[in-house]
C-alpha cells in the first residue's frame, strides 16, 4: 500500500497552480500529509503510542471522545446502508475523518455557535444535534431544517464558504453582548479557495472576533487534489496573512484535535481573538454515496490512509493504557446501535409534509403573491 | 420528441443519436478543434470531466493547459475569464451548477456585460459561462436553481437555453463563437433524459432565433429549456381534445425572438408562458408586458404565466414537484385561456 512518508517529502511546487498533474493524482492526499508529519500536531501515533504525554486530555474526556466518534462512525455507517435500500438522501460520508469533527466540535459548549458544512454530520452530531432530526435531515425532510431553540446550530451549508462570514457575525454579536460564547466554522480544503473564507479570517481579525475556524485538509474537493487547488502547502500559514494565529494540527488524532481547538476556544473566550485550524486529514470515502472516485483517484490511495483510522488510533490507545476493556467497548457499541435505531423509529415517525409546505417560512407574514400562491396549490394539490 | 434542430450551415446529413450532456460534450470538443484560442475550465472539469461529464475526455484530448480545473472559487472563474476574453482567449467556463453562480455576481454585474460599453468597443468579451440548472432530478437545496432572469436583466449579457440535443450543439457553438459574453443554461432535467438526431461536424444555430416547436392555430405556449419537454406534453393532451396549440421553444432570451412571439399571438390570440423560475419579476413576466405592448389588441383572452413559486426551490425531496410546473398545470392553463 502507499506509503505516503516515502512519497515526495519535497515542497517542489507544481508547474502550474491551476494545471493538475493528472499522472499521479493518488500522491496529493498522501504527499499533504507527509509533508505535514514533522509541523503538525500530535499527542498519538497512528498504532496508538502517546507522542506527547504532558498534552494528553483526561482519561474522562478521552473516553467521551471515543465513544462520540464510535457514535459519529455508526451513523455515517447506517446512513450508507440506508441510502442503499432508499431511507436515506444523498449523504456526504465522513467516515475516516471523525476525529477531525468530533475533536473540535467536543471543545465547544450549546452556548457556543456551529456552522458546519454538508461533510460535518459529524460534528452537527457531537456538538449536540438529535439524532432524529439529523437522519430527518438528510432524508430531506423539513424536519430537519427546523433546528432545535436550545442549540445555536445551522441547517448544513451547502453552497462553500458562505458560513464563514456568519461566523464572524454570530461570534462579534456574542461579543457585543457580553458573553464569553465563540463561534466556530468548518470549510474544507476546496472551499479555503472562495474568497468568502478569506474576507472572513480578515474581518474576524480586524474585529477580533470569537471565532475558531476550523479547515478540514481531506486532500480532495470532489475531484481536484488539495496540491491543485493551491502551491500553498501548509494551510494554516494563510492566518499568517491576516495577522491571526494558524494551527495545524493532525486531523486523525483526536486527542490533538480537540486539544488544539480547547486552547482555540479558551483564547476566543478571553478575547483574544480568532484562530485558524487546519486539521490534515483525509476523504477516504466518494465526495458523496452517489460520486464514482474511481474517476480520478485509485483505491491504493485511500488503502494507506486507513492505516491511520482516527477511532482504532484512539481505540489502541484507550486499550493500551487500560482505560478501555473489550466487554466495555462491546457495551459502547450495542448503546450506539440502540440509540440510532430508536432515533430512527422517530424519524419515520415524523409526518410527511404537505405540498403547501413549499411556501411555509418565506416571510414572517406572507406577501399577497404568497397567499395567492398557497390557494392554488391547495387548490391544485390538495392539503 | 421531434427533432427540428434547423442547422444553419450543416455540411453533410450524417447524424448520430446523442443525448444533451454528449451533445455539448461533442460541441465543446469541436470548438477546442477549430479554435485554439478556445479555452475551458471551471470546477471538475478536467481530470473528471465535470459532474455532469460535459467536459468527458476534453482535457486527455486537448491537454491540461486548454481544459483544466480551476481552484474552488466562482468569481476567480469568472473574473479570470474576463482577463482572458480581454486579451484576446475565448474563454469557455463551466459553474458546477446555476445556483453556485452567485459568488460570481460581482464579475458579471460589475464587469462581464459592461465591457464592450466601458471601452467604446475596443475591448469586447467572446467569453462563455455554461451552468446545469433547473430542477426536477432530487438534487439537494441550492442545485436546481433557475436564475436566468437576473442574467437577462444585466445589460450586455447573453442568455442561451437550449431544450434538445441537437439544439443545445448549435446553439452552443453559436454561442463559443458569438463576440459577446453568453450565459449558456443546460437544464439537469434534460442532459440525459432525452436522445435525438444531431448532426456531425460543425453547424451553429444562430442567437436569437425561437423555434416553433409544434404549429397551432388556438393557443401559443411560450417557453424554454427544461419546459419545453412540459409544454409539449400538455399541448399533445389538448389537442386531443380538439385544441391547437402552438409551442414556441425560446431558445434564447437575449436576444429575443418578438417576431417569431407575435407572429403567433396574432394568429392564436390566446398565450400561455411557462417557466420553472419564481414567479415575481421571473422572465415570463418581460414576454408577458411584451405582448401586452405589441399586441394586445389581437389577445382573446388575458395571458396566463405557469411559473415557479415566489419561495426558494423546495430540497423537500418529497414535495419538491409541487413546485416545478408539471403538464397538468400547464394544460390547466389552456384550458382556462380557452374558455375565457
Ligand atoms: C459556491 C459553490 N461552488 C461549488 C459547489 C459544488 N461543490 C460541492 S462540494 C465541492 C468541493 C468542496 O471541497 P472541499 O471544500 O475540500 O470540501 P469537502 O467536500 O472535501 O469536504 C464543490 C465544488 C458548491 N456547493 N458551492
Ligand atoms: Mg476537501
Amino acid at each position: 500500500m502507499s506509503k505516503p512518508t516515502a512519497k515526495s517529502k519535497s515542497k517542489t511546487p507544481p508547474k502550474s497552480a491551476a494545471v493538475p498533474a493528472p499522472s499521479d493524482p493518488t500522491a496529493a492526499g498522501a504527499a499533504a500529509y507527509a509533508d505535514a508529519q514533522g509541523e503538525m500536531i500530535q499527542l498519538i501515533a497512528p498504532d496508538g503510542t502517546v507522542t506527547q504525554p504532558e498534552r494528553l486530555p483526561d482519561v474522562s474526556i478521552r473516553l467521551r471522545l471515543y465513544h462520540l466518534m464510535r457514535r459519529a462512525r455508526h451513523f455515517d455507517e447506517r446512513a450508507w446502508v440506508l441510502y442503499r435500500t432508499g431511507r436515506m438522501g444523498v449523504f456526504p460520508p465522513y467516515g475516516g475523518m471523525e476525529a477531525s469533527q468530533v475533536g473540535t466540535a467536543a471543545a465547544l459548549t450549546p452556548d457556543d455557535w456551529l456552522f458546519p458544512t454538508y461533510r460535518d454530520t459529524g460534528a452537527a452530531l457531537t456538538y449536540g444535534l438529535p439524532l432524529a432530526q439529523t437522519i430527518a435531515y438528510w432524508r430531506t425532510s423539513p424536519h430537519g431544517w427546523a433546528m432545535p431553540e436550545n442549540l445555536k446550530v445551522l441547517p448544513f451549508y451547502i453552497p462553500i464558504a458562505t458560513q464563514y462570514p456568519h461566523a464572524v457575525g454570530a461570534a462579534l454579536a456574542e461579543r457585543r453582548r457580553g458573553t464569553r460564547n465563540v463561534a466556530m466554522a468548518y470549510i474544507g480544503d476546496g472551499g479555503s479557495s472562495e474568497g468568502d473564507f478569506h474576507e472572513a479570517l480578515n474581518f474576524a481579525g480586524a474585529l477580533n472576533a470569537p471565532c475558531v475556524f476550523i479547515l478540514q485538509n481531506n486532500g480532495w474537493a470532489i475531484s481536484v487534489p488539495t496540491r491543485s487547488q493551491t502551491r500553498a502547502t501548509n494551510l494554516s500559514r494563510r492566518a499568517e496573512g491576516y495577522g491571526i494565529p494558524g494551527v495545524r494540527v493532525d486531523g486523525n488524532d483526536v486527542l490533538a484535535t480537540y486539544r488544539v481547538t480547547a486552547e482555540a476556544v479558551q483564547r476566543a473566550r478571553d478575547g483574544e481573538g480568532p484562530t485558524l485550524i487546519e486539521t490534515v486529514t483525509y476523504r477516504v470515502k466518494p465526495h458523496t454515496v452517489a460520486d464514482d472516485p474511481s474517476r480520478y483517484r485509485t483505491a491504493e490511495d485511500t488503502a494507506g490512509w486507513d492505516a491511520r483510522d482516527p477511532v482504532l488510533r484512539l481505540r489502541a490507545h484507550l486499550l493500551a493504557e487500560g482505560h478501555l476493556t473489550e466487554e466495555a467497548d462491546a457495551e459502547i457499541t450495542r448503546e450506539i446501535e440502540a440509540e440510532f435505531e430508536e432515533a430512527l423509529r422517530v424519524a419515520d415517525a415524523y409526518p410527511e409534509p404537505t405540498p403547501a409546505e413549499i411556501l411555509d417560512h418565506v416571510f414572517a407574514e406572507p406577501t399577497p403573491q404568497l397567499v395567492r400562491q398557497r390557494a392554488q396549490i391547495l387548490a391544485e394539490e390538495g392539503a | 420528441m421531434t427533432a427540428t434542430p434547423s442547422p444553419t450551415q450543416t455540411k453533410t446529413l450524417t447524424t448520430k443519436t446523442m443525448t444533451m450532456v454528449a451533445a455539448i460534450n461533442d460541441a465543446l470538443a469541436l470548438a477546442l478543434e477549430r479554435d485554439p484560442a478556445v479555452h475551458i475550465f471551471g470546477e471538475d472539469v478536467g481530470v473528471m470531466g465535470g459532474v455532469f461529464r460535459a467536459t468527458d475526455g476534453l482535457q486527455a484530448r486537448f491537454g491540461a493547459e486548454r481544459v483544466f480545473d480551476t481552484p474552488l472559487a466562482e468569481a476567480g472563474i469568472v473574473g479570470m475569464g474576463i482577463g482572458m476574453g480581454l486579451a484576446g482567449l475565448k474563454p469557455v467556463a463551466e459553474i458546477q451548477f446555476a445556483g453556485f453562480l452567485y459568488p460570481a455576481l460581482d464579475q458579471v454585474l460589475s464587469h462581464l456585460g459592461r465591457y464592450r460599453h466601458r471601452t467604446r468597443s475596443r475591448y469586447h468579451l467572446p467569453m462563455v459561462v455554461r451552468a446545469p440548472y433547473g430542477g426536477g432530478v432530487h438534487t439537494p437545496e441550492q442545485h436546481a436553481d433557475s436564475p436566468e432572469a437576473i442574467l437577462a436583466h444585466t445589460p450586455g449579457v447573453k442568455v442561451v437555453i437550449p431544450s434538445t440535443p441537437a439544439d443545445a450543439k448549435g446553439l452552443l457553438l453559436a454561442a463559443i463563437e458569438d463576440p459577446d459574453p453568453v450565459f449558456f443554461f443546460e437544464a439537469i432535467k434534460l442532459y440525459r433524459s432525452l436522445k435525438e438526431e444531431v448532426p456531425e461536424g460543425h453547424y451553429t444555430i444562430p442567437l436569437g432565433k425561437a423555434r416553433v416547436v409544434t404549429a397551432g392555430d388556438d393557443v401559443t405556449v411560450i417557453t424554454y429549456g427544461g419546459m419545453v419537454e412540459v409544454a409539449q406534453k400538455a399541448a399533445d393532451a389538448a389537442r386531443a381534445h380538439g385544441i391547437g396549440v402552438e409551442v414556441i421553444d425560446l431558445r434564447t432570451l437575449v436576444p429575443l425572438d418578438t417576431e417569431t412571439i407575435l407572429a403567433s399571438v396574432q394568429k392564436t390570440g390566446r398565450v400561455v408562458i411557462v417557466t420553472e423560475a419564481p414567479r415575481t419579476n421571473g422572465f415570463h413576466s418581460e414576454i408577458s408586458a411584451t405582448i401586452a405592448e405589441e399586441a394586445i389588441e389581437y389577445l382573446r383572452s388575458p395571458i396566463v404565466r405557469v411559473t415557479g413559486f415566489d419561495a426558494p426551490y423546495p430540497p423537500f425531496t418529497s414535495i419538491e414537484d409541487v413546485y416545478r410546473p408539471n403538464p397538468v398545470r400547464v394544460a390547466k392553463a389552456i384550458r382556462q385561456v380557452m374558455a375565457y
